[in-house]
């Protein structure tokens, strides 16, 4: 990885400061609802690349973990009082350790049995949070409402703290990317990548990076989780642990360019006010036109673009030069 | 006590076998091209839909709208083959996950669209009531069912190894690169097998829709438990699938039952993931 | 003086299923040497090759490197512990350029990345890479794959290093090259086993040969007492070859 030029720092720099100047332009609460979605699943899709895009693992299992998240930190908050913040580190551990749990079995899986396995151990997930009388079951837990603050990440009357604690999450996950995959953590995901022999030949315990892998990604997707919880302040299993929450992480990784540090960004950017406008738009009615619209979206892409908005805007680039 | 376990055993095998047939359409398409068609169970929807809209509209029973939904779904397959699955067979891995989800989400969110996600029912099938066999409650549509599903996945089977086409395909399954120099059009082999692998889901559909609740999400908890009999089976292998389809069957009633109804699905899961840990190429897999 | 063998491998006998690959296979390597190890096509000298790193584990026998046993180590522990290989079929890490590649090898002794990159440098100098190490590992030719693949072996600082079939697909340029590589590589310190088919390299390459047919090791000895070896001949060579 070359260093960033001059070129790309203004470039990083300019988003940036848009970014964070954009609260005070805009005051809708719906726009500033899509702007915390697309920044919570730029970061998701961040954790995501992690595991599908340096290690090859294509996780369709996230949402196990972002689950955990908000259900630990919210029961947490709700049984024992416990701050979230602490509750964040908690259903980030708890999720790491689950990620570990479930890699110990799979760690030769690839491909499309990795995949298969990690929709599997979500879906068991699922069915068990949906029947578990200790966190509600179906009917879900609606958080307490605590005076508004930062030390109870909780705001009560503005969506403006939220926007910029999710964008902070987000560049930190960014940053956090980038130093794996310009260290030695990114070059043995590469390598396990390849191929297990490969990594193998070289002294790379491959099961031991791809725990790494998973705990790491699983840690990210559940602070989202939490994240989520302190935010919309209600969580069930159908709006945390269901499958097409994996798939919209996995759209956004590989919209954007899968294996690359900003796909993810681009990805959530292209994929999120579109899905929920169109949702607003033309699914309010459960007509199910807004899905159909994304799947099609999805076939497209995969078939014809699959290097992603990231791989195609680089391969102009490289043309260019 | 001992009646129920016989009950309930029977009753795994009258859904298991229909999950045989489901698995070996599925289990031919990832045999032959190594693609998971995770719109399977989207497809095993349309066939019950097409089976229903013959039934409400033109008054034919599920049983003789078989050789239709086949048809139609086979069609479906070939299409979706060559204008998307083929594209993707050179790219990247990623790229071959999700297209089929994409064609899942858009197949099941146009039946939402086209026919609202309500629940519908096929009211008077021409199969219909329960036999009382000894100690044994026997629903007549299961039956009828099941039964169809065995005679067809042993026309499959006759298929793959008697006939030339068949063997083209087997050919494939077990070494493409043998089998493109013996000849064999491999491309057109592809195609022919998502066409017949979604039409043996396509009829699968039918017989389901004998006595199941129609309605645009069907398809989902049907594909999943499909991919999970592949695995176990052994992908590309018809014999494995179906062993593991009427094994599946009867752990999740049998376990639905001891256990609790709620888990029955996480059990199969978890059976599965249990599976291959132990053995990663499946019961009768290579 | 009688130093401590680099390898000593002590009747390894592989079987998968019925058939015995392997059969009570032994042989000693000394520190700095060149050993070659031939035999015709299904002999079992892959089976040998990837029992002795790790890659399967041998039913019977013993492997001490350097004194200390290695039978049933893991591949990536005998790595760490000093024995690099390269494989049959050339593996390259396709999604990095060159200098990456080599610098994976180089992240098992280090976790600094400027020193990973210095040393990645000074491999691929001495790999005689160095101008293409921007190159995607993809583009680049299947020879100089080859060295890349040596290149990355290198990389973890091995004390033996094993080559699989090296020479495969060579021309008789290349090939030269390759031979003048290896000569190198021993040069600096590194004990080479390599198994092959080339005659020509073995027989300038090696201080010692091996001689496995069906599994079993049928003689040992300096490159040209083998090729005169009537039971070698017989099994292998052929007709064709003379000193």
């Amino acid at each position: 990885m070359e260093k960033p030029t001059f070129r790309q720092i203004a470039l990083y720099a300019s988003v940036f400061a848009a970014l964070l100047a954009f609260p005070l332009f805009v005051k809708g609460t719906f726009p500033m609802h899509v702007m915390i979605m697309t920044f919570m699943f730029a970061m998701l899709g961040v954790a995501w690349n992690i595991l599908g895009g340096y290690a090859a693992m294509f996780s369709f299992g996230q949402a196990a973990f972002f689950g955990i998240g908000a259900y630990t930190s919210t029961i947490l908050l709700m049984n024992y009082n416990v701050n979230p913040w602490a509750g964040l580190l908690a259903g980030g551990m708890l999720a790491a350790l689950t990620g570990a749990a479930i890699g110990i079995p799979c760690s030769n899986l690839r491909g499309h049995y990795f995949a298969i396995a990690s929709i599997a151990f979500a879906e068991i997930v699922r069915i068990h949070f949906n029947n578990w009388k200790f966190v509600a079951a179906a009917e879900g837990l609606s958080l307490p409402f605590l005076p508004s603050s930062l030390r109870n990440f909780m705001f009560q009357s503005s969506k403006t703290p939220y926007y910029y604690i999710m964008l902070a999450f987000l560049v930190l996950s960014l940053l956090l990317c980038r130093y794996l995959s310009t260290n030695r953590m990114g070059y043995y995901l590469r390598a396990i990548k390849e191929s297990h022999e490969i990594a193998k030949g070289m002294g790379i315990s491959f099961v031991r990076y791809r725990l790494y892998a998973i705990m790491i990604s699983a840690f990210l997707t559940a602070m989202a989780g939490t994240f989520y919880a302190q935010y919309i302040l209600y969580i069930d299993p159908d709006s945390v642990l269901i499958l097409p929450i994996s798939i919209q992480i996995v759209l956004v990784a590989m919209l954007g360019g899968a294996g690359t540090i900003m796909g993810p960004v681009i990805g959530a950017a292209i994929l999120l006010p579109l899905s929920e406008y169109t949702r607003v738009w033309l699914g309010y009615k459960g007509t199910g036109v807004d899905m159909m619209i994304y799947g099609a979206l999805i076939m497209v892409i995969s078939a014809y673009q699959p290097q992603g908005v990231w791989g195609f805007l680089t391969s102009i680039g490289r043309r260019a030069k | 006590m001992y009646e129920q376990l016989v009950q309930q055993l029977v009753n795994g095998l009258l859904i298991g076998f229909l999950y045989s047939l489901i698995a070996i359409g599925l289990t031919m398409i990832w045999g032959v091209m190594n693609i998971v068609n995770f719109a399977h169970g989207e497809f095993l929807m349309l066939g019950m839909f097409l089976s229903f809209w013959f039934y409400t509209l033109f008054g034919v029973d599920p049983l003789f709208s078989i050789p239709i939904c086949a048809a139609l779904l086979f069609l479906l397959g070939w299409v979706i083959y060559k204008s998307l699955v083929s594209k993707v067979m050179k790219g990247p891995v990623l790229a071959q996950l999700v297209v089929t989800f994409g064609v899942s989400i858009f197949i099941a969110y146009t039946a939402v669209f086209l026919w609202t996600p309500d629940f519908r029912m096929i009211q008077k099938p021409l199969l219909i009531g329960t036999w009382h066999l000894g100690m044994v409650e026997l629903s007549i549509p299961k039956a009828a069912a099941s039964a169809g599903s065995v005679l067809v996945s042993f026309a499959a089977f006759l298929f793959l190894r008697k006939t030339k086409t068949g063997k083209a395909i087997l050919a494939t399954e077990m070494n493409r690169n043998s089998a493109l120099l013996m000849g064999i059009d491999t491309e057109r082999v592809n195609a022919l097998s998502f066409g017949i692998g979604s039409a043996l889901v396509g009829i699968a559909g039918a017989f389901l829709s004998m006595y199941y609740y129609i309605y645009p999400q069907v398809g989902g908890t049907f594909g999943l438990i499909s991919f999970c009999i592949v695995a176990l089976g052994g992908f590309g292998s018809i014999e494995g699938a179906f062993v593991a389809g009427v094994l599946i069957g009867v752990v999740q009633t049998l376990g639905g039952y001891f256990f609790d109804p709620a888990y029955k699905y996480a059990i199969v899961f978890a059976l599965y993931l249990v599976t291959v840990w132990i053995r990663p190429q499946g019961l009768l897999g290579w | 003086m009688t130093a401590t063998p680099c390898l000593e491998v002590h009747g390894i006998t592989k079987r998968f299923g019925g058939l015995t690959a392997t059969e009570d296979v032994s042989f000693t390597v000394k520190e700095g040497e060149i050993l070659s190890i031939i035999g015709p096509n299904g002999a079992g000298k892959s089976t040998l090759f990837n029992c002795i790193t790790g890659f399967y584990r041998a039913d019977a026998g013993k492997i001490l490197f350097r004194g200390k046993d290695i039978t049933s180590a893991s591949a990536h522990k005998i790595c760490k512990l000093g024995i690099a290989r390269t494989f049959q079929i050339v593996q390259v890490i396709s999604d990095m350029t060159v200098l990456e590649n080599v610098m994976t090898g180089a992240y098992l002794r280090t976790y600094d990345r400027k020193k990973v990159r210095e040393k990645a440098g000074e491999i691929l100098r001495f790999a005689g890479l160095h101008e293409k190490r921007d190159f995607l590992s993809t583009d680049i030719t299947i020879a100089d794959k080859k060295r890349l693949e040596i290149a990355m072996a290198l990389g973890t600082q091995p004390i033996l290093l094993m080559l699989d079939e090296a020479m495969a697909g060579l021309t008789p340029v290349e090939l030269r090259d390759m031979i003048g590589l290896l000569r190198k590589v021993r040069d600096n310190g590194v004990t080479l086993i390599i198994v092959e088919h080339v005659m020509e390299a073995v027989m300038e390459l090696s201080d010692r040969v091996v001689v496995i047919t069906s599994g079993r090791k049928i003689v040992e000895g300096m490159p040209a007492e083998i090729v005169r070896n009537p039971e070698v001949i017989q099994a292998y060579l052929g007709d064709r070859y003379h000193a």
